[in-house]
């Protein structure tokens, strides 16, 4: 018989990890991760960058003003807001893919919080929502159509990229109501719908007057007003803010009592 | 060189003074609406055992192990591990575990896997060392879902073992696996425990749990009903067998031996069912001119049977060593 050999563990040596387990290795593979998903870059970035290149450069748009910038811009804003929300719900979605795949159950044996997890998924979401924004936007930069103040730029980049934050607590939300592997299919379709009745593809003064009375209530709806507001000079509504404000609390909130659920569950 | 003490290194622990033991299971009940998965159990596992959790399918063991591992709290009772609450024990990265299937993302390579897994412990071993000694330094950057499924069984054992956890718990590991993986896998296992890790697994396959554990804890319908070295628990069910050559001997006086149940006499043979073979084996020898003893046990199996059968006159097992 062997001398056993008893490895000799300290138990009061060992700590749990700061911040719940959240850190950069992890957000840089969970960005790895989506950014090698061909699917995934074709929808949250070539798409965009197709519809504006497609509807967004015709010379009646480049000529014809929209507040401090022309039309091409305004609709190059829609664009980049369209990819980014397309990219911020993916991110939250996965949530979907990895609870069907028993990861969220591996990670419940690892020292990651459910919150730090969450907050990995937004990260993520939100790379993803950038490098969306900024195709739009680069590329709207190299044709040279749009145009608008320099500050404008950046003031419109940023203001549609924080607002597809929305958008992440959207995928999140749904994420964890449906558990399939198709996910992103039913919500790309509902982002569509979305899209038109934020007026994102057609100008809503274009829609009879009861479509329009509803497309005031849609999620996409108050969120492409304000990021438009820079350029149209308009001032903001209250009733935008409203449904921004009310959607987020849906959203999130939905995230949250599905999320506590199935932490209790697992 | 001493060996160190097992126990001291218990004192500092997050305990304080009391000896913590790997596993402690107090009165534990579950209920799952109107299902009672777990009836009350008390169980307590000393560190560096080798513990085999054996019973049919709704036995209780998988509910067992989701409360050991903090994955579920119990409805009622106590668990602590290592001294601590199960989800301390998790976070501080000294209890990890093997699941039966799925908790990988095929979209990542067997190295992403193993990195994103070791970044998320405040401790953990060498990455690639930890690869190597899985079998899995030649494919760390095959993607996932191209590895079969031996190589992703070796790949959820490899994240088990980044943390250098001081409980291994394992849930039907090697269902699937054929016998050379199985037996791969239990060699892996062992080297392992050799430095001294407590191992807990559930199986249902009775000549793992007989191989490999140092005991054996049989669980049915959400109770432990025997807990032992599996040499215990084959007598506890069905007690020995003494077989004698014995001329002349008689089935009455023979059953009257102490420790004898029952006896039975074929020619110069007699077979003695006792259930402490020992007193009766040396009977024989100092007081009788039998010879050729030969004491057995029945096989694992049969105790299994008898001990978890749900009496309906339905065996529990299917084929031999198997059991569903």
């Amino acid at each position: 018989m062997s001398t056993p050999h008893v490895d000799v563990v300290d138990l009061s040596a060992r700590r749990a990890p700061g911040m719940g387990g959240f850190n950069l290795t992890v957000l840089g593979l969970e960005v790895r991760r989506l950014l090698r998903n061909r699917r995934t870059v074709l929808f949250t970035m070539v798409l965009p960058v197709m519809f504006f290149l497609l509807f967004g450069l015709n010379s009646q748009y480049v000529d014809q003003s929209a507040g401090h910038g022309n039309v091409s811009a305004a609709i190059m804003i829609s664009m980049a807001l369209y990819g980014a929300v397309l990219a911020t719900t993916n991110g939250g979605a996965m949530v979907s893919i990895e609870r069907a795949a028993g990861w969220s159950r591996q990670l419940r044996l690892t020292p990651l919080s459910p919150v730090a997890y969450i907050a990995i998924k937004m990260l993520t979401a939100m790379v993803l929502g950038l490098a969306s924004v900024l195709a739009v936007y680069v590329v709207g930069l190299l044709v040279g159509r749009p145009t608008m103040p320099t500050y404008l730029w950046v003031v419109t980049g940023l203001s549609v990229w924080i607002g597809s934050l929305l958008f992440a607590a959207f995928g999140l939300c749904m994420g964890y109501l449906l558990p399939t592997e198709n996910v992103m299919q039913i919500l790309s379709f509902a982002l569509v719908l979305f899209a038109f009745g934020g007026g994102l593809f057609i100008p809503l003064d274009q829609f009879p007057h009861l479509l329009q009375t509803m497309a005031g209530f849609t999620p996409l709806y108050g969120l492409n007003q304000l990021v438009h507001a820079p350029l149209m000079a308009t001032g903001a509504s209250l009733w935008w803010v409203v449904n921004v404000l009310v959607w987020l609390a849906l959203f999130a909130g939905g995230a949250v009592w599905r999320f506590r659920s199935d932490t209790e569950r697992v | 060189m001493t060996a160190p003490n097992v126990d001291s290194r218990r004192q500092s622990g997050p305990a304080g003074d009391a000896q913590a033991l790997a596993v402690d299971l107090r009165g534990v009940h579950k209920r799952f609406g109107s299902v009672e998965a777990v009836k009350g159990m008390d169980l307590t596992i000393a560190s560096g055992e080798i513990v085999a959790f054996l019973g049919p399918n709704g036995a209780g063991k998988t509910s067992t192990i989701d409360m050991i591992l903090g994955l579920s709290r119990p409805t009622e009772g106590e668990v602590s591990v290592l001294g601590m609450q199960p989800r301390q024990a998790i976070a501080r990265g000294l209890v990890s575990a093997v699941m039966q299937t799925g908790g990988l993302l095929k979209d990542l390579t067997v190295a992403e896997t193993a990195r994103y897994t070791a970044s998320l412990f405040n401790h953990s071993r060498p990455v690639e060392e930890v690869l190597d000694r899985a079998g899995l330094g030649g494919i760390t950057e095959r993607k996932v879902g191209k590895c079969s499924g031996g190589e992703q069984q070796r790949l959820r054992f490899a994240m088990a073992l980044l943390s250098d956890p001081e409980l291994l718990v394992l849930d039907e590991p090697t269902t699937g696996m054929d016998v050379e993986g199985r037996r791969s896998f239990w060699a892996a296992i062992r080297h392992d425990s050799a430095e001294g890790r407590t191992v807990v697994f559930a199986t249902h396959y009775l000549e793992e749990a007989d191989a490999y554990a140092d005991r054996i804890v049989l669980m049915r319908r959400g109770q432990i009903v025997a807990d032992g070295t599996s040499s215990q628990i084959k007598a506890l069910a069905a007690g020995r067998t003494v077989r004698a050559t014995l001329a002349g001997a008689d089935e009455a006086s023979l059953s009257r031996i102490a420790g004898a149940d029952s006896a039975e006499v074929r020619g110069a043979t007699v077979l003695i069912h006792a259930s402490d073979s020992d007193v009766v084996a040396r009977h024989l020898l100092n007081h009788t001119s039998a010879r050729d003893l030969e004491i057995t046990t029945r096989a694992l199996e049969d105790a299994f049977v008898a001990l978890t059968g749900d009496g309906d006159g339905t065996p529990a097992h299917t084929n031999a060593g198997e059991l569903r």
